[in-house]
């Protein structure tokens, strides 16, 4: 017997290639099934598939504007407001609750009995209960508490709390802002201080010693030897809480404050374009969520250790 | 680059499958040539989707059942097909769900005092039966707010529910008269009008039986007028999904037979002597002669059943928001069209 070459299907490359295209072509059977399958179903719903609805006309009022929208604008430029009202909770968010997070971690740590055990309440109290309770009781329960807007309580002259939200000469935070960015933010702040207390304890101790050794001050331990390190840590997870935080901006809807998905919800309402809207919404919260992995993964590499 | 491509691209399955998977999964039933006149004989019972936050229209008693108008109507359907009032199934829907839950099959019959629009019949894909109360909207406000126009809502907060033609027609109104004011918009109906209650919002907007009905539960609803400012016409009208003719005749009729009942004055007392009267039209109506509800699928005594067990539409009108109830709406447009009213059955023929 001659030593022939093995049959092409007993060769392992080519198993590797052909298992990927496999793969690529059953994804592509179900999306088909699926778009026929839709669109099949549209049909017997006597519902057309399609974008033209977001050229028509809105024609519901929006609470809060940050760019220049009225009812006979077109459904797009509804979208696009209420996208700018999540991006403006997500950015202010991660920022405050970064601010919150990492202190409360630290504070966890503290040698300070009082402010360990504040810090251990406000982590517990807040990392266990449902978010939109939170959203709900900071609504109801906080801001809608104001007095009214006749009796407002003002502060040096120019900051004003009422119903109407907080006033200051340059800015008016509604009720329904206010309400969701401390919602959010304390709410994601519990978990990050959970996460930078873990960063920070995964820190071998040699380190904390061989610092003091050296004569340096508490505050630029933490800030130059032991944050530096723990960052290696801390960011992915952290880069899971900011995700979180943005798409929790949704639960919006429950306390009136127009973003993305509230906006988009009407419009489907309105349209009755289910489908489509779902495919905005889908995307739009994907491209967000795909951002910020991307920024946080660069920060991630360039504090991760560099072996020279 | 190549990674991301295939990351949007997996998300993008999942994103079709969530939206496609629900689709075909409900409509299947309906699509075997069958209408959903079948699917509902077959299960022997209706799914009405109601609101049940709405006094006098659909809302849940002490007792956990069911009253109100729009209860009512899915009653006397289930009474033609059954002969059994109680053989309803309800699903509460908010005003933002209620068009998929029809679409997709998951309730039978929208009975949700829902306004008849164009777009509603045609991009939303209803088939609207006749309009069972003849509506407007208004706007309540705080007695001691010396709100008597909707002039003077200028600048203020207004609280309304989102998903309605409510929040449409306050943009057309104010925006037509030059208005601003700034619209504080919920999802769901309990959180609207309890932020109304808390002061955040100067007035609320509502169709008017609605804030008629959502002021008795208000904490203090004398404290709270409307004004007398109707800004809308809304036809409140039950409806079915598009594509179900057969299903859509028979809630049509049955409403219509309430309504011809009234005129005729048959109501559920003396219906079973009326069987034997010598007027052709009652007794077309009630089935003893003809057999008109074969036409559609039924007994010829279907509304007889229907009248027999919840009543004419006067019936059902006073028991639910009569002068006898805490909303005491008066009939107005409500009344039959032999007395000025808008009620107009076409000739059971």
């Amino acid at each position: 017997m001659t030593n022939t070459k093995p049959p092409f299907w007993r060769d392992d490359r080519f198993w590797r290639i052909a298992g990927q295209l496999i793969a690529v072509v059953l994804a592509l059977a179900i999306v088909a099934i699926l778009w026929i399958n839709l669109n099949r179903n549209l049909q017997q719903l006597g519902i057309q598939f399609g974008f033209g609805f977001l050229n028509q006309q809105a024609s519901f009022d929006i609470g809060e504007t940050p760019i220049a929208y009225q009812p006979t604008d077109s459904y797009s430029r509804a979208l696009w407001v209420g996208l700018i009202n999540s991006l403006r909770i997500a950015v202010l968010g991660i920022v405050f609750t970064t601010i919150i997070g990492v202190m409360a971690g630290i504070g966890r740590l503290s040698d300070n009995w009082l402010v360990r055990n504040i810090m251990l309440v406000y982590v517990e109290v807040f990392r266990n209960t449902p978010l939109l309770l939170q959203l709900l009781f900071w609504y109801f329960a906080v801001f809608l508490s104001f007095p009214k807007i006749e009796n407002q309580i003002s502060l040096w002259g120019f900051l004003s709390f009422s119903q109407n939200g907080i006033t200051t000469p340059w800015f008016n935070l509604s009720p329904e802002f206010a309400a969701l960015l401390l919602g959010l933010t304390f709410y994601t702040g519990a978990f990050i201080a959970e996460i930078v207390r873990g960063g920070i304890s995964s820190v071998p101790k040699g380190q904390w010693e061989a610092a003091r050794s050296l004569g340096l001050k508490p505050s630029i331990i933490m800030r130059l030897v032991i944050l530096p390190q723990a960052l290696r840590v801390i960011i992915p997870p952290l880069t899971s809480q900011y995700l979180n935080l943005t798409k929790n901006s949704s639960l919006a809807i429950a306390i009136g404050y127009p973003d993305l998905y509230f906006v988009a919800s009407t419009t489907f309402n309105q349209t009755g374009k289910a489908v489509e809207v779902m495919l905005i919404l889908t995307l739009t919260y994907l491209t967000l969520s795909l951002t910020i992995s991307l920024i946080m993964n660069l920060f991630n590499r360039r504090v991760q250790i560099r072996e020279r | 680059m190549r990674k991301l491509t295939l990351i949007l691209g997996t998300s993008l399955i999942f994103a079709t499958t969530a939206c496609g998977g629900n689709t075909a999964q409900t409509t299947n039933p309906s699509n075997t040539s069958a209408d959903r006149w079948d699917t509902v004989k077959n299960r022997g019972q209706v799914i009405c989707g109601v609101s049940g936050e709405v006094p006098g229209f659909s809302f849940v008693g002490t007792d956990g059942k069911y009253s109100g108008i729009d209860v009512d109507i899915c009653r006397a359907v289930a009474a033609a097909l059954f002969d059994n009032p109680d053989a309803v199934e309800y699903r509460n829907l908010n005003a933002k769900e209620r068009f998929t839950a029809l679409q997709t099959g998951e309730v039978d019959i929208l009975s949700r005092n829902t306004t008849w629009t164009l777009s509603r019949a045609t991009s939303v894909g209803l088939e609207f039966a006749p309009v069972v109360f003849y509506d407007g909207q208004a706007i309540m406000v705080r007695k001691n707010s010396n709100i008597k126009s909707l002039a003077d809502l200028k600048d203020k907060a207004i609280c309304v529910q989102t998903g309605t033609t409510t929040e449409q027609n306050l943009a057309d109104q104010m925006r037509k008269r030059g208005i601003t004011y700034k619209p504080v918009v919920f999802e769901d109906v309990n959180v609207t009008f309890a932020t109304y209650a808390e002061g955040r919002c100067e007035a609320v907007t509502a169709d008017r039986s609605a804030l008629v009905s959502r002021r008795t539960t208000l904490p203090k609803p004398e404290d709270n007028v409307i004004l007398d400012e109707v800004i809308s016409s809304e036809p409140l009208a039950p409806a079915v999904a598009k594509g179900n003719t057969k299903w859509r005749d028979t809630l049509t009729w049955v409403v219509y037979a309430l309504i011809k009942a009234e005129e005729l004055g048959i109501n559920s007392q003396n219906v079973g002597q009326l069987a034997t009267s010598n007027d052709p039209d009652v007794k077309r109506l009630l089935g003893t002669e003809g057999n008109l509800g074969e036409g559609l699928g039924l007994t010829n005594d279907f509304a007889a059943k229907a009248i027999k067990h919840v009543g004419n539409y006067g019936e059902i009108y006073d028991r639910n928001l009569g002068p006898k109830t805490k909303l005491n709406l008066p009939r107005g447009q409500n009344q039959q069209w032999t007395k000025g009213g808008l009620l107009y059955s076409p000739p059971f023929r």
